[in-house]
């Protein structure tokens, strides 16, 4: 039977109009033998232009439109919701791009371009009249969230999907929660204690019934897709019964072995048997294996003869648990740029020359100096402080080519903090711009300049060395043209800070997409600022960019709130616009699977052909290139259909 | 480049020095150059307005002091008015060049200290300056007769600029007071 087609050409105010004569195309147009109407209008998107495509579909009884207009990214939905109304399938109207592909550029061939855009919508016309009606795939939704990374991105994401109603699975890779915060003395610019805040939010995490916590574990792996992900965790063995344990701490006092603690930066010791840090969540401790005398040689008990509850178990395993979910939260955070590899500041070697991490340590009053600031080497109180911005950061030739974005205002707290504690003592801070772009940061800025009387030199910083006892900086301040050589007590680098170690293994489980710095990307910097480009993962906190807590905090909400959307119906509906099989040519040669990016192709062994996982499948088209003997098509984009429209430009 | 500090730290005490006696709180200036560029006199100076404040949280006393600018500036207010700091570098240029003064760092232009005290005076008797007889007692003191200003001078003159008699504030005891008291603040 012959079609009924409807051609509708926009003018998009003079941006299509301007160049292309519309009223000529329309006319011609209108006398192709199955046009049973063409028309054009000023803006076909406004209310009255959308009336004129369902006043004719209703009228000339169409069964397939082509709107010429823009680019289909911005009004296939429109013009798709439109037809629906009047009962079409949706998926037999197409647009033709007159805009980004006629007008836009070609607005001095006049002509040409009326002729163009008259062939673009001929082909056009021909992909409508072989399009299949479809429907849009529907797939049960897992409604459970795992949620990696227990700082404090990942205990914001994980206590508002609870507090919405939603399970979620808490994953983190140290003994307990907190990430980085969790190392910090007073947060920027209210100076507010760091360590309360979080604590409080991590125990609500902890005693939460709809969050299952699992610290000290990773994710092994990783299958399926949007509203249906299979992980499988890594519960790694703590070497202590956690049922039993009370926290008593017992076991901690009496343990004969000291390391270095990673989380004090290496200015503490930690025991082979202890919690991440005192009163942690959960305060449970655990045996540091490759530490413990206990597995070295078997030499000592301590723990076990201790522990009045007998919660040592020296015989604990690795355990894999398998858990289901709809949606992931990739809250991985950062790390700071190690010092070692820095040259000119040292190479880490100068014990006195520590990172800004390093600091907070110090200056927490849970941290190695109990909050006295002290110089690493000799234990005395530093009277010349130099304080270093930008080290690592924005220089892309040796480095990063990132701004950092948070060191400009720690290190204004930092100084602040110091002179606060040693009056006497001049900070010296080297930098480059300060940069305080947030809400309260420029005022806090100014008044600890005005107050504490922090000497700002605008310049870098050529070398840092030892010289009797002493940290010798040369540099340079820029807006009086002097080089400036401080004999420094102590010297603070605001490293760079990077993703956290192992992201990009943990990306390529997760089938998302990292940057080149490692960095997750996002699907969209503007407007898709939380989701990844991978559909069902979402990115929280400094593992996608550097950011403060303020802005970490905003985005683990964020995400929460879109993945509360995303959960909040059954069925999650898909485009049908996929690839299918003809199963009588398929032989099963099996390329196509080997070629699938989304692992949407599978070989059925009992019937051994290839076929498609419609969920998995984005109709990348992948496998029907692939296929030597064309057993793949994609839906409404058929081989048949793309050669006939090829022959309407040839 | 040469180095600003031999060996040991940037001098913190100058920067001090100079806040106290000038009341302005120099941590502030974030170095906008609004003062700079709205200076009707900072085209003619060795250092700019900007620079002297940074040179002074720098420590570079001897740099500072020896400087045309210190002497150049009119106080004509227009920085302080525009500063988005309230640091008004009229005051501290005069402060500065009372320290100048003290510390017997002499100006490099010849005479200009003569004019600078020859303003003061006038302010002193009068509690505002008067032309004629602060000129008077500058041409004196310097033995410059200032020809070339001769033209500009009977302009000013023919406008009512250059009046022949002064004419004094009603508190002239007020302003004795103010002196006596900066003169004991200085001392102190």
């Amino acid at each position: 039977m012959k079609k009924r087609l409807g051609v509708f050409i926009c003018h998009c105010g003079v941006n299509i109009a301007g160049t292309v004569d519309v009223k000529s195309v329309a006319e011609k147009i209108g006398k192709i033998e199955d046009v049973a109407h063409s028309t054009d209008y000023i803006y076909m998107c406004s209310d009255p232009g959308q009336q004129i495509i369902r006043d004719a579909i209703r009228e000339k009884s169409l069964d397939g439109v082509v709107v010429a207009c823009c680019s289909p990214s911005m009004h296939e939905n429109t013009f798709r919701k439109a037809v629906r109304s009047q009962g079409m399938n949706p998926y037999l109207c197409e647009i033709a791009n007159i805009r980004e592909q006629c007008s836009w550029v070609h607005q001095k061939e006049k002509e040409e371009a009326t002729q163009k855009a008259e062939e673009i919508i001929q082909a056009t016309l021909e992909k409508v009249r072989k399009n299949d009606p479809l429907e849009a795939i529907s797939v049960a939704i897992n409604r459970r969230v795992l949620v990696i990374g227990g700082g404090i991105a990942g205990i914001t994401a994980s206590l508002d999907l609870a507090e919405g109603g939603y399970e979620v699975i808490l994953l983190e890779r140290e003994e307990a929660l907190g990430g980085h915060m969790a190392q910090l003395s007073r947060t920027f610019p209210d100076l507010d204690p760091a360590f309360s805040g979080l604590h409080l939010k991590a125990l609500e995490v902890e005693k939460h019934p709809k969050i299952h916590l699992y610290c000290y574990s990773e994710l092994e792996e990783v299958k399926g897709y949007v509203g249906n992900f299979e992980l499988i965790l890594r519960k790694k063995a703590t070497s202590v019964n956690e049922k039993k344990c009370t926290g008593c701490g017992l076991c901690i006092e009496n343990c004969p072995v000291e390391f270095a603690s990673v989380f004090e930066r290496g200015m503490g010791m930690r025991k082979a048997i202890d919690t991440l840090y005192p009163s942690s969540v959960p305060n449970k401790p655990v045996i540091h294996r490759e530490h413990c005398r206990f597995f070295i040689d078997g030499s000592c008990h301590r723990c076990e003869e201790v522990c009045p509850e007998k919660a040592i178990d020296f015989k604990q395993e690795d355990e894999r648990i398998l858990e289901k979910v709809g949606a992931i939260v990739v809250a991985t955070g950062y790390e700071l740029y190690p010092k070692e590899k820095l040259g000119e500041y040292g190479y880490g070697e100068i014990s006195d020359v520590i990172d800004g991490i390093a600091f907070e340590r110090m200056i927490s009053p849970n941290g190695p100096t109990k909050g006295k600031i002290i110089r690493p080497s000799d234990g005395k109180v530093p009277k010349e402080m130099v304080f270093i911005q930008c080290v690592a950061s924005r220089d892309p030739d040796r480095y990063m080519p990132y701004c950092s974005r948070i060191c400009c205002m720690y290190t204004a707290k930092h100084a602040t903090i110091y002179k606060e504690q040693v009056p006497d003592g001049q900070p010296y801070i080297f930098y480059m711009d300060v940069r305080s772009d947030c809400k309260g940061y420029e005022e806090f800025l100014q008044k600890t300049i005005e107050e504490k009387g922090l000497l700002y030199l605008r310049g870098r910083v050529s070398k840092v060395f030892q010289d009797d006892g002493r940290v010798r900086v040369l540099g340079v301040d820029t807006l009086t043209g002097k080089m400036v050589e401080v004999a420094a007590d102590m010297v603070v680098l605001a490293t760079a800070m990077i993703p956290s170690d192992g992201v990009k293994d943990l990306a390529a489980k997760l089938r998302a997409t990292v940057d080149r710095h490692g960095f997750l990307t996002e699907a969209h910097i503007k407007l898709y600022p939380v989701e990844s480009s991978t559909k069902g993962i979402y990115l929280a906190g400094c593992g996608q960019s550097p950011k403060d807590i303020s802005d970490t905090v905003s985005q683990a909400s964020a995400t929460a709130s879109k993945i509360q959307a995303l959960l909040s119906t059954d069925k999650l509906l898909q485009d049908p616009l996929i690839a299918f099989v003809d199963e009588g040519i398929c032989s099963g040669c099996g390329i196509c699977v080997e070629i699938c990016p989304y692992e949407a192709r599978e070989m059925e062994p009992h019937r051994g052909i290839s076929v498609v996982h419609s969920a998995l499948c984005q109709g990348c088209g992948a496998c029907i290139a692939s296929c030597p003997n064309n057993a793949c098509e994609l839906r409404n984009a058929s081989a048949n259909q793309v050669i006939r429209m090829l022959d309407t430009f040839i | 480049m040469e180095t600003v500090t031999g060996k040991g730290k940037v001098s913190v005490s100058f920067l001090e020095e100079v806040m106290r006696k000038s009341g302005e709180n120099l941590n502030l200036c974030y170095q906008c150059l609004k003062c700079t560029v709205g200076c009707p006199t900072a085209p003619y100076m060795d250092i700019r307005p900007n620079n002297i404040i940074r040179m002074i949280q720098m420590g570079m006393k001897k740099e500072v002091l020896g400087s045309s600018a210190i002497w150049f500036c009119v106080y004509c207010q227009t920085c302080g008015t525009r500063c988005p700091n309230e640091i008004h570098i009229g005051v501290l240029m005069d402060a500065l060049r009372e320290m100048a003064i003290e510390e017997g760092v002499p100006a490099k232009e010849k005479n200009i200290h003569l004019f600078h005290e020859a303003f003061i005076q006038s302010v002193r008797r009068g509690g505002r300056a008067h032309e004629v007889t602060m000129l008077m007692e500058y041409m004196l003191r310097s033995k410059d007769m200032m020809k070339g200003s001769l033209i500009p001078g009977m302009k000013l003159f023919l406008k009512g600029k250059f009046p022949l008699l002064p004419s004094f504030i009603k508190e002239r005891g007020e302003i004795k007071r103010i002196f006596e008291k900066c003169q004991t603040k200085i001392k102190e």
